[in-house]
């Protein structure tokens, strides 16, 4: 295969790849200058940078592929048994004798700027991680972008909204790209302004600007260990380039102390961008945003980089925590990605809005690559990046479709959905899609990222992890069970069954999409009322208003298709079940200099077992509990919007519907909480209370004492009163110079100038 | 080289500058003054560049001149508020600093 020219030359794409991040940047100067002014305010422009930056990308990922097979067949090394599709590679053994090939990155450098004999660079550093992750975002954001035409047509801030999002989009492919420390964290804080931005889009709500602070403030606490982590490397190593900070990791001779300090302050900054579980908080509240930037930003590309950074600066890390050693059984990354698995996936089942169940989705999922990082599973982590980023997006993007066109906005699963199978099919063939994959359902793309990470966890010797990762699977398909039940199935409830529940102002309206529409077609009939109230940034867009209401509009549906597509297929690239292993030949550095080379468990489907008998079953026992519960609550929601509809109240049919709902969760929320909530507040009162009472009242008995004595006495009648005087004299004797005329104060400094000339030349001479 | 020439332009226009932040009340005169005392420091700067042969000078009074641009927009933009707000730009009834 081209062995001869294509081993040493890079090609075109390779050497140019930092266009990637400089279009979508330019792109941002022009819409936020001429954006208004344009036929699309702005939207045309954004949509180009990222289209032409997907075609630069993808001319790289070809490239890349081409050097990496042309490497390889030129070591002339099973050239022909891999043939034209790359079957039958995955029993070379590999790694363990380091004699791999190895696949130079392109890197190219410009200088910045330099201070003190010290250059700071801008560049690019093309390697197979680069290339993936340049792809995955070029793509994603270009998909997000077509989504988004529709979605926040008419926005006030529609203009801002794209140019916000293109320069997200830059920042997140100069730091995917980036050559040295420095172009990392410049990435990395354009990411977090834009984070800030768009999730404070709507800002006139409160709530959405606090959730933008508190996300912009969470991750900044993180970001002092990305800024100490780079100052100890540079420190230490004296360079900021990545490649040389991966060889000196690499070399046995660098003290362990220094990089374990660098891992621990970089891990910071990634807990703080990755949602791990310290820091995660933000991440939930960032659904305040548009949920295309949910979509974009905080489930498949933003929340990465700071896994992406792990696996950037793996050789740190790896060295630092010393993941490799056997027998050890946890680090600082294993044991945070595993809290964080387990921890938001339990968060996930007590979520009514759709998309906090999505965004708890996400820390979790997170969480596994983070674990998959801490446990050595270099290669399944990063595709975890790769095939997550898919199905979370279309996830998102079907919650967002289905709020635009079906539930009026409301992301509320208990209140505004339900029974959307049959109303929109192609959304709940992507949503369903999606799921499985994100389940880990065998020959879905999640299985072959995700069963990876759980096998290479056991097969690296970290045994807990192993079994964390599976219960993370088993809750996984439980809380996405519910989700999706609720979503889709039962009777349709609220926005999605034609309700309105702002009943108040629209009183007329509500009653008027009853009467067309009558009480039994509930769970089938349309859209309903979509007058323009709804949400600030859809004030203006055009709908069908009554009747049937169908799929979304093709702009949300095309990228919806296409996600959950490759929700399907993306894992194909490495499946391990097949003995396809293009994604770990492509992505991973086999070079033992730069990159700790990295043992794979082999597939077995037998170790597979566990973890397909663990969905199974999260898919039963969830299954049944939904049915039990909200089966049983929607029968009874169907006899109360009848009785309710002769009064006209369809308000109180939501009231009584939460009621239920309570009830359920005080079963278990309040059944938890309650006593220890109980046994807090009465060591409070008789305990903690008690000492301080004490303390209190022999307080104030010293207290009155020294009142009398020393402070009436002493203190006042000699320190402050005769200090104040001093200073109310001084004061007063200065106060004139304090005329407030700007003159007056010239005149002094010129004087005070002169005086101070004149003293310098007196001494001079 | 007549660098008393130099010397003494920059001081007698440092000292129309000193006299005219001290004594005019009008604050855009102020101002300009006060252009005129930066100004006067730059062509101190640019002589003894020239006498030393050292292009030290040349960049102090470049940085010189961004600076006064910047304060000169500054300074102007407070003037125009101070304007919109009292309908004048007299220095005497700006004392609400006076302590």
């Amino acid at each position: 295969m081209l062995a001869e020219t294509a081993a040493a030359s890079s090609g075109w794409f390779l050497e140019h790849a930092w266009l990637i991040p400089v279009m979508p940047a330019i792109a941002f100067a022009v819409i936020i200058v001429f954006g208004k002014k344009l036929p699309m305010k702005g939207s045309e422009v954004g949509l180009a940078s990222m289209s032409a930056s997907l075609a630069i990308a993808i001319g790289t990922t070809w490239q890349w592929v081409q050097r990496v097979d042309s490497v390889h067949s030129s070591e002339g090394e099973g050239a022909l048994a891999r043939g034209v599709f790359g079957f039958a590679r995955g029993l070379v053994p590999r790694a363990a004798e380091g004699g791999e090939p190895y696949v130079e990155p392109v890197i190219r450098s410009w200088t910045w700027w330099q201070s003190g004999g010290v250059e700071f660079g801008l560049g690019q550093h093309i390697d197979g991680l680069a290339v993936m992750a340049l792809l995955l975002v070029t793509f994603i954001s270009t998909l997000v972008q077509i989504f988004s035409l529709e979605y926040v047509r008419g926005d006030r801030r529609y203009t801002h909204f794209f140019a916000s999002i293109t320069l997200f989009s830059a920042g997140m492919l100069a730091m995917v790209l980036a050559e040295n420390t420095v172009q990392l964290i410049l990435g990395w804080e354009i990411m977090g302004l834009c984070s800030f931005l768009l999730i404070g889009h709507w800002w006139e709500e409160r709530a959405n600007s606090e959730a933008a602070l508190k996300a912009f403030l969470t991750v900044r606490v993180g970001d002092i260990g990305l800024l100490v982590g780079v100052a100890i490397l540079f420190g230490a190593f004296g360079t900021f380039s990545i490649q040389e900070t991966s060889r000196i990791a690499m070399d046995p001779g660098t003290s362990q102390t220094v990089l374990l300090w660098a891992a621990i302050a970089l891990f910071i900054a990634c807990i703080g961008k990755s949602g791990q579980f310290p820091l995660h908080t933000w991440l939930p509240d960032a659904m305040a945003g548009p949920t295309p930037v949910s979509s974009l930003l905080h489930s498949s590309t933003m929340v990465v980089a700071g896994v992406f950074l792990v696996a950037r600066l793996y050789p740190v890390f790896y060295n630092g925590f010393d993941i490799a050693q056997n027998g050890n059984s946890a680090n600082v990354i294993a044991v945070i990605g595993g809290i964080t698995i387990i921890i938001a996936a339990g968060l996930a089942f007590v979520q009514n809005d759709i998309k906090k169940v999505l965004a708890y989705s996400t820390v979790s999922q997170l969480g596994y690559m983070m674990m998959g990082l801490g446990v050595g599973a270099w290669t399944p982590a990063v595709f975890h990046i790769f095939t997550h980023a898919f199905f979370k997006c279309c996830l998102f993007l079907c919650a967002g479709s289905i709020s635009h066109t079906a539930s009026h906005h409301s992301f509320d699963m208990k209140k505004d959905m339900g029974g959307l199978l049959r109303r929109m099919p192609i959304t709940a063939g992507a949503w369903m899609v999606s799921t499985l994959a994100l389940c880990g359902v065998p020959f879905f793309s999640g299985f072959f990222s995700k069963d990876e990470i759980i096998d290479n966890a056991d097969h690296n010797g970290y045994k807990v992890f192993f079994v964390v990762g599976l219960v993370g699977a088993f809750m996984t398909t439980a809380y996405m069970t519910r989700a999706t039940y609720l979503t889709f199935f039962g009777k349709a409830r609220g926005a999605a069954a034609g309700e309105h529940h702002h009943d108040e102002a629209h009183a007329e309206e509500h009653e008027f999409a009853l009467a067309t529409v009558g009480p039994d077609a509930h769970a089938d009939h349309g859209t309903g009322v979509h007058a323009d109230h709804g949400h600030d940034a859809h004030a203006t867009h055009s709908k069908p208003a009554f009747g049937i209401a169908g799929e979304s509009p093709i702009l949300l549906v095309f990228p919806l298709i296409i996600l959950g597509f490759l929700a399907v297929v993306s894992g194909y690239i490495n499946a391990a079940p097949f003995k396809i292993e293009k994604f770990l030949e492509w992505v991973e550095p086999r070079a033992s200099e730069f990159a700790p080379l990295i043992d794979h468990a082999k597939f077995t489907w037998a170790k597979a077992m566990p973890s397909i008998v663990l969905v199974a079953l999260g898919f039963a026992v969830s299954l049944l509990i939904c049915k039990a519960v909200f089966g049983e609550a929607g029968s009874k929601l169907k006899g109360l919007t009848q009785r309710n509809r002769a009064l006209g109240a369809g308000h109180r049919f939501l009231v009584n519907k939460y009621y239920l709902d309570h009830l359920y969760e005080k079963v278990i929320v309040h059944g938890v909480a309650h006593p220890i909530a109980q046994a807090a507040y009465w060591i409070n009162q008789n305990v903690l209370d008690g000492i301080v009472n004490a303390f209190g009242k022999g307080g104030r008995k010293a207290g009155e004492l020294v009142y009398k004595y020393v402070d009436q006495g002493l203190i006042d009648g000699i320190a402050v009163d005769g200090s104040g005087k001093a200073a109310r004299g001084t004061g007063g004797a200065l106060r004139p110079l304090q005329s407030g005329k700007v003159n007056q104060y010239g005149a002094l400094l010129f004087g005070a100038a002169a005086i101070g000339a004149l003293v310098l030349v007196i001494v001079n001479i | 080289m007549l660098i008393n020439n130099f010397l003494l332009l920059g001081a007698v226009l440092f000292c129309i500058g000193v006299y005219g932040v001290i004594a005019r009340k009008n604050a855009v005169m102020v101002l300009m003054s006060i252009e005129l005392i930066l100004n006067s420091v730059n062509i101190n700067l640019l002589a003894f560049s020239q006498l030393h042969d050292n292009t030290d000078g040349n960049t102090f009074a470049l940085y010189i001149i961004a600076v006064a641009a910047a304060e000169v927009g500054v300074g102007l933009a407070m003037v125009l508020l101070i304007y919109r707000n009292r309908k004048s730009i007299s220095l005497d009834e700006l004392s609400e600093m006076k302590g």
